[in-house]
């Protein structure tokens, strides 16, 4: 019994293939709605997911391993005391905390001079997450920051201006009033360039130890941290902890600081192109629906046209079931051909789409498996009505309408 | 011989045509023997096509009592009609109704499939029915590649594969000239003397002749004999 309903499933399949390629411009047109839903579908899956995939890498290239604390204060304790940082920076995950101390001074060199020049005050973690910071020199050690040394690294720009361009390392500077010696040249990274192009003037920038510039500006406080943690799976919590022991330096005031967390960024980023995905995909469904009603008006027309085939095959013996069977296989295989072809067509084109916006190309079996399979689900379904219709027909009424 | 192969009691058959209601068969009563030879000859428009389809359980009357050997196929459901379809009636049609998609083999497997057939066997049995009424050369041609003798022939053929115990032939010869026509004639000649039982449904009283038994019917009214041509 098994074997003859799959030697007749078989022949269904062999007769439907034959009508199917018997009619090769109608079914063409028939499945042209299913082929371009199911390639629109791999195509928008395929490039929303590679551009989002280069997204994602050149935001964690900028850090996804580290959060950004950033302290207002109050008005009695205006920052984070040296002590508190290093209190901070026991907290549990917690690999490494890069600071910043921030201002602006006067910089002079003989006869030259710049009035407004930033100066960061550093600490070494800065230097050792950031590798291709300095273009010439060394850069600053623990040693500089124990002891407050009066050292400094400076950008190109204001190399050029105070040095006429020759090697300022190992010369003198003044900052502020106070004597500096020179360490190391700062490279020119691709926002001093972007920054350039835009027109907002030469980088004029100096980084000292953080101790020295805490004591040149006269404060206790710092109020700018980049924390590093170990994993990055347990981020959350991390910045959950890292908050509550902010929160307990300042008291409870916990509108006395600012977390900044670049997976959340992410998250957020995720979340948006996980829409337009959704978005894109819904409008691809609806071309895929549209398809459906084409392969359903085709069957409809397939039945009308056979009727006295069907006829014939009740009168040979044929019951209801093995009718439908046999159209609903026919529609299944139709527009599971239109999901082939769409897939084909749809890797194609994002292929073509990616060289065009410059990404990675990356075969989306999911987006693949996603069409062919929903292109099959519409076949079923909209293949269902016709299906029936033609196992109702009376076999006689059949036949007379030859 | 002498065992009822069906019996038809007082059959009404009647066609809703707008608001009036047709009666296509009168009253019918008709009894067959296994292995009989029977002409069922009308004039167009008489009930002879309807007579033909409750016969082939295609079609079921409004009233009376048809019993083909021993079932009361009134009671039967879609399944069971589609049985006996199936294994106990050859179709043969006016217009041949063969696929013009199929081959000659692949025209003469169809009803095999339905039966639920292997493959092998049904290309074996379908070979061998083609050889039976003299196609073998033929196997694999299209019926628009055959002539019309050729092309009833094959769906003879068809009729023939399941091995069923009763042909139904509805003007085999309708669309035919007379050569040939005379020829297919022979064919239900011998195939009734191999036992099969044959009912042929005709408005040529020649053809009818054929048979060894004929019965007429005029206006949905059964009668035996060919007296309404005499």
């Amino acid at each position: 019994m098994i074997k003859a309903s799959l030697s007749m499933f078989r022949e269904n399949v062999n007769m439907s293939v034959t009508n199917v390629l018997h009619n090769k411009l109608r079914s063409f047109l028939t499945i042209l709605g299913i082929i371009i839903g199911v390639a629109a579908v791999i195509a928008m899956i395929t490039t929303v997911s590679g551009v989002t995939g280069e997204i994602t890498s050149q935001f964690s290239a900028l850090g996804a391993d580290k959060f950004n604390v950033t302290v207002t204060g109050t008005r009695l304790k205006g920052g984070l005391t040296t002590q508190e940082v290093e209190l901070l920076s026991g907290l549990d995950n917690i690999s490494a905390v890069s600071l910043s101390v921030s201002s602006t001074v006067a910089a002079k060199n003989g006869s030259e001079w710049s009035e407004k020049v930033n100066m960061e005050g550093r600490n070494t973690v800065y230097f050792q997450k950031n590798e291709e910071l300095i273009e010439r020199g060394r850069p600053l050690t623990i040693l500089d920051e124990e002891q407050k040394t009066r050292v400094c690294l400076i950008s190109s720009d204001l190399q050029k201006k105070l040095f006429y361009g020759e090697d300022a390392v190992g010369q003198m500077l003044y900052l502020g009033g106070h004597s500096f010696t020179v360490v190391g040249i700062l490279s020119t990274s691709t926002r001093d360039v972007m920054a350039q192009a835009l027109g907002m003037g030469p980088n004029e920038k100096v980084i000292v130890p953080y101790t020295t510039a805490m004591r040149l500006n006269n404060t206790a406080y710092i109020r700018s941290l980049e924390v590093f943690v170990e994993d990055i799976s347990r981020m959350e919590e991390t910045i959950d902890s890292f908050e509550q022991e902010l929160k307990a330096v300042f008291n409870g005031h916990d509108d006395t600081y600012s977390v900044i967390n670049m997976a959340s960024l992410m998250d957020t980023l995720d979340t948006i192109t996980g829409m337009m995905s959704t978005m894109l995909a819904g409008i691809a469904g609806i071309s895929l629906l549209v398809g459906g009603i084409g392969i359903m008006n085709m069957m409809l027309v397939s039945v009308t046209e056979r009727t006295t085939e069907i006829g014939l095959r009740k009168a040979l013996g044929a019951e209801p079931g093995q009718i439908q069977l046999q159209f609903l296989i026919e529609a299944f295989i139709l527009s599971l051909m239109g999901g082939v072809l769409g897939a084909v067509t749809g890797v194609l084109l994002s292929m073509l789409l990616s060289s065009l916006i410059n990404t990675t190309f990356v075969i989306n079996w999911g987006a693949i498996a996603l069409g062919v399979s929903f292109s099959a689900v519409v076949g079923l379904v909209f293949g269902w009505a016709p299906a029936r219709k033609a196992s109702r027909l009376n076999p006689i009424d059949a036949l007379r309408a030859a | 011989m002498g065992n009822e192969y069906f019996s038809m009691t007082d059959i009404v058959k009647t066609y809703h045509v707008g608001d009036e209601d047709q009666m296509v068969l009168k009253h019918v009563n008709l009894t067959l023997e296994e292995g009989e030879f029977l002409s069922i000859l009308g004039p167009s428009g008489s009930g002879k096509s309807t007579m033909m389809n409750i016969i082939g359980c295609l079609d079921s009357p409004t009233s009376g009592d048809y019993v083909l050997r021993g079932r009361h196929v009134g009671r039967l459901d879609q399944h069971e009609l589609a049985q006996i379809r199936c294994h106990e009636i050859g179709f043969i049609f006016q217009q041949f109704q063969l696929l013009p998609r199929l081959d000659a083999i692949r025209n003469v497997e169809l009803p095999l499939i339905y039966a639920g057939m292997g493959k092998k066997e049904r290309m074996r049995r379908a070979e061998e029915m083609l050889h039976r009424v003299g196609l073998s050369d033929r196997m694999h041609h299209y019926p628009n590649q055959l002539s019309g003798g050729q092309q009833q022939r094959v769906a003879i053929a068809r009729a023939l594969a399941a091995n069923p115990t009763l042909l139904l032939a509805d003007e085999p010869t309708g669309a035919l000239d007379q050569a040939t026509g005379k020829q297919v004639m022979e064919l239900f000649h011998e195939l009734n003397e191999e036992g099969r039982t044959v009912i042929m449904i005709t408005h040529d009283l020649g053809i009818a002749r054929h048979a060894r038994r004929v019965v007429n019917i005029l206006d949905g009214v059964l009668s035996e004999g060919v007296s309404a041509y005499d």
